[in-house]
């Protein structure tokens, strides 16, 4: 197991990807950070929390090979161990799929609870992807959390919305009502952050975001082109060769460790015109 | 050869098709099962399938293994069953 120094496999860690709105990448970056930290040796499982729109599976590239479902492990249908699904790039990965079919009120409290405690007992990081919005499915996925990032897009609503749900972290979760009990620590993982239209002040800036949100800053990760060819193949971006968005996670993942990583904010290499000639597959 | 593929820049990138041919075969499989977007009989299958076997040989629930594979021309549904008692040699039936 390659840790950093001074950091030990926590037994079992809950990190909710959340953010209110839709849209702003919590899939890519639950995908991402779940297979930054499995890259690193880290026993890690993701689990899709959207019941009636999954998407984790297209994203993870295990679509095809869906069983039996998070919701099936909540109603006793099926063994959690036979719901997992192995990550057939890295083997300290694995997937919970969620269910198509179900209604989101399948996902009750206690179902969650028992699952994430068993899974527990098996991993050292949980990621819980979030669904949009703030009702019943983005609750449950963040109510037994330990910790949040929330993925926010350098504009009005997206930042709106991280506020909502750093309130709902605050207040709503299991840690909140728990007295005594350390609160959800959140962080901000800023995600399509575009240094030219920072530059030409069409974009909030990176302290503008925190100094709204005033939570502490996990990553940011640069608008890329990279984003999408993953997803169009199914791979999170972190294993899909080199791009300034993978460095960017890479970096975010080290952080969530407790590494310590230089803030560095990489934007997509402009083409030259040599490039713009002889033209490169991106 | 790029000088020239400038020209016809058009076309689809690679993953871009790959991206359709996933989309695909995985909406052709969730159309097909008229409405309800998945399959839901494979809790009820793997029920009755160790119940049949319960009435010969004792396995537990956990002693089942279901594997599905999706594809185009043809899926596959793997069921590995654990028999308590078999030699170590043979210990998994199919």
């Amino acid at each position: 197991m390659t840790t950093e120094s001074g950091t030990k496999p926590p037994l079992g860690r809950v990190i909710v990807v959340t953010s209110g709105k839709g849209g702003v990448g919590k899939t890519t970056s639950s995908a991402a950070i779940s297979a930054g930290l499995a890259k690193q040796g880290f026993r890690t499982v993701v689990i899709d929390f959207d019941v009636g729109l999954r998407n984790l599976d297209m994203t993870m590239g295990c679509e095809r090979r869906v069983v039996f479902d998070f919701i099936n492990v909540i109603q006793g249908d099926a063994k959690l161990k036979q719901a997992l699904i192995k990550d057939k790039r890295l083997d300290t990965l694995s997937i919970l799929p969620t269910s198509q079919t179900r209604d989101k009120d399948a996902l009750t409290r206690e179902g969650v609870e028992k699952v994430l405690t068993e899974l527990k007992t098996e991993f050292d990081y949980i990621i819980c992807d979030s669904p949009a919005g703030i009702e019943h499915g983005a609750q449950m996925a963040m109510h037994f959390a330990d910790e949040a990032v929330v993925v926010t897009n350098p504009e009005v609503s997206s930042v709106r919305d991280s506020d909502r749900i750093l309130g709902l972290l605050g207040s709503q979760t299991h840690r909140a009502a728990t007295d005594g009990a350390e609160p959800v620590k959140a962080q901000v993982l800023i995600t399509r952050y575009d240094q030219e239209r920072v530059e030409r002040g069409e974009m909030m800036t990176v302290e503008d975001v925190l100094e709204i949100l005033a939570v502490p800053l996990l990553g940011v990760v640069p608008e890329s082109k990279a984003v999408l060819k993953a997803s169009n193949v199914g791979t999170p971006v972190v294993l899909d060769g080199p791009s300034a968005a993978a460095q960017a996670y890479e970096d975010a993942v080290s952080r969530l460790i407790g590494g310590s990583v230089e803030m560095r904010i990489a934007s997509e290499p402009r083409p030259g015109l040599l490039q713009r000639l002889f033209g490169r597959a991106s | 050869m790029s000088l020239f593929s400038f020209a016809r820049r058009k076309r689809p990138t690679p993953s871009a098709q790959t991206a359709k041919d996933r989309l695909q075969i995985l909406l052709a499989h969730e159309r097909g099962t008229g409405g309800s977007p998945e399959a839901d009989y494979l809790p009820m299958l793997q029920r009755d399938i160790v119940a049949a076997i319960r009435k010969h040989v004792p396995i537990g629930d956990e002693d089942v293994e279901v594997r599905m594979e999706r594809g185009d021309q043809m899926s596959s549904l793997e069921i590995n069953i654990e028999l308590p008692g078999a030699p170590p040699s043979g210990a998994k039936g199919r």
